[in-house]
């Protein structure tokens, strides 16, 4: 019987062979990446007596929940982490300006095939866009690898899942994980490595990519992965990265899967995930017409330079419904400076929104906060209560195709129903 | 938070429903806190002051499936370890909920059968060494944990288990 990514990228990472899924490892991560948490990680260094640092040169971080600081202790916290990265010289440290930690480490040719990569967020299942096995862990596990370099990892089993496309018109990857999320719900992959195949999965940028891999987290996976080829080449070119140094892995065709899962996307309509849980998911036939206070373009899952392109698609030449607070916030500066240099960023202050400087932005509470009895619609990956301000408000989820005709209409909108 | 784990953890519970958020266990507007004391005063916070209430007065932590799902936040964990919660029984967790709680010494044991059982009121103890939780006169096993995950749990947390490990520290 063949392997699975999981097991293989395993393997590689605790340098021993013939595993199986439940045995428990000791793993040597490529990278450790902490964000905004990066003071706990120092703090908790500090409590240990600042032993000696394993490899500094794993170590990244980016200053992204919360930047620009917006109290005092946030100002410390940052100049703590800023401070010690130039101390320890962690040369991998970027700074309030850069954005959201996973694109910018993409983007920085931090992230390779095959690699394993932990991160102080769950939303870690990211780097899987690009071949690596991603997860997220907790800031004690950060600290622990910086002195140790690994850290326990559970052998996982696998899921496989299979999209049948081309997406109709106004439907988008985004979609797609919404429809699974609230298939196969909030649990429904915990603990797996999932694993996405297929031709419509393969004709996919790797900016879709993320978005897909991003997602996963919200069925609970452990990880997620797809096949790195000649579109994740492109894009590790494009970013700097010698090819020399990649060593993609790839699952075996004869690898054993607990659950195989076939979508046809060809007749997917939009959906929406509805307040107060992502798995909550519905068509969105069912709440087409709800009112929105305001709608945020943001977040690791989609507010990239082709989400901003999308949804200023829908926005060119039209307006922000009256009172309604439109929010973009570029996932990282080079999404930013791209869009600002093609018009994009401008197609979007013209129709009333607001652009944020590149990061977390509301999705993390920072900015964009609701009223009791509001309503956003967001292009984030969380509608948890009180995540975005009074717990007596309501965050619905969509693509930024929904959420931009959305935003037009001051209602949930199908953008299929308006001309992009 | 460092103290060593005592065999036996109980007494009154409160019980919660499936897929008990992040968010709801300790909002992202507390995180630039890492003291458990401060971060339990808010735990549960958007569930209102009586289930917080309740929560101050229950050592044990009852939930369905999924417990802790959403973000990687520490404090989700620690926050609990500081209103005084000594042991979670649940149907089963998000991964990186059971990490964060193995990781700072909180005993998040997966037992369905107890959870079926536990209707509220009771009170609930969990035997770690022995993998028993007992409800009433009833008892229910549930898988031990693996060594090295044993070994962090009984020192403490990851941190205190390294530390030990080392010979060095402040502690």
């Amino acid at each position: 019987m063949g392997k699975t990514f999981g097991i293989k990228a395993l393997e590689r990472a605790s340098g021993q062979t013939g595993l199986v899924p439940g045995q428990i490892v000791d793993a040597y991560p490529d990278l450790y990446m902490s964000h905004t948490a990066t003071w706990r990680c120092i703090k908790t260094l500090e409590r240990m007596g600042d032993p000696d640092l394993f490899d500094k040169d794993r170590i990244a971080m980016v200053m992204d929940h919360i930047s620009p600081a917006q109290t005092a202790k946030i100002a410390g916290d940052h100049r703590l982490s800023r401070e010690f990265a130039e101390r320890k010289g962690i040369k991998h440290f970027f700074d309030v300006n850069a954005g959201i930690a996973h694109v910018v480490l993409m983007e920085n040719g931090l992230v390779k095939p095959g690699n394993l990569i932990i991160g102080t967020d769950s939303h870690s299942t990211i780097y899987g866009a690009l071949g690596a096995l991603g997860t997220g862990v907790g800031f004690s596990e950060i600290t622990a690898a910086w002195v140790t370099g690994k850290l326990w990892m559970r052998v996982p089993e696998s899921m496989r899942i299979e999209v049948t496309g081309p997406l109709p018109d106004g439907v988008y990857p985004k979609d797609v994980m919404l429809k699974l999320i609230g298939d196969l719900t909030a649990d429904g992959a915990t603990y797996l490595s999932v694993e996405f195949h297929g031709s419509w999965v393969s004709s996919l940028s790797t900016s879709e990519r993320m978005t897909l891999c991003n997602l996963a987290m919200e069925m609970g996976a452990k990880n997620a992965f797809v096949p790195p080829d000649a579109e994740t080449e492109r894009y590790l070119l494009e970013h700097g990265v010698d090819m020399a140094t990649v060593d993609p892995i790839l699952p075996d065709a004869d690898a054993e899967y607990r659950q195989r899962v076939d979508l046809d996307g060809s007749r997917l309509e939009p959906q929406i995930a509805v307040p107060h849980q992502v798995d909550n998911v519905v068509p969105i036939s069912e709440v087409a017409g709800t009112k929105v206070d305001q709608v945020f373009i943001g977040s690791c899952a989609n507010a990239k330079y082709d989400d901003l392109e999308i949804a200023a698609s829908y926005l060119k030449g039209g307006h922000v419904a009256p009172g309604v607070r439109l929010i973009v916030t570029p996932a990282s500066a080079e999404v930013m400076a791209t869009a600002a240099a093609n018009g994009i960023v401008t197609t979007l202050i013209e129709a009333g929104a607001m652009i944020t400087n590149p990061g977390c932005g509301a999705c993390a509470g920072s900015g964009g906060a609701m009223a009791d009895g509001e309503v956003t619609l967001s292009t984030a990956n969380r509608n948890f209560r009180g995540r975005m301000g009074s717990y007596e408000s309501s965050i619905y989820l969509s693509s930024p195709a929904v959420a931009a005709a959305s935003a037009v209409r001051g209602v949930i909108t199908d953008p299929t129903s308006v001309l992009a | 938070m460092s103290t060593a784990l005592s065999r036996r953890l109980g007494g009154p519970c409160i019980v919660f429903g499936d897929s008990v958020n992040t968010d709801v266990i300790i909002p992202g507007r507390y995180l630039v806190s890492i003291d458990p004391v401060e971060l339990g005063t808010h735990a549960f916070e958007p569930l209102g002051p009586e289930v917080q209430a309740q929560l101050a007065k229950s050592p044990v932590v009852v939930a369905g499936k999924n417990f802790g799902c959403g973000s990687a936040r520490e404090q989700a964990a620690t926050c609990l370890i500081g209103v005084g919660v000594k042991a979670i029984v649940a149907r089963s967790y998000s991964r990186v909920f059971f990490r964060n709680a193995i990781n700072t010494g909180l005993v998040a044991v997966e037992c369905p059968e107890a959870v079926d059982a536990i209707h509220g009121g009771e009170e609930v103890w969990v035997d770690y060494e022995a993998g028993t939780v007992t409800v009433g006169d009833d008892e229910f096993s549930f898988v031990p944990f693996p060594q090295v995950l044993r070994e962090i749990l009984e020192d403490g947390g990851l941190v205190e288990h390294l530390m030990k490990n080392f010979g060095k520290g402040q502690g």
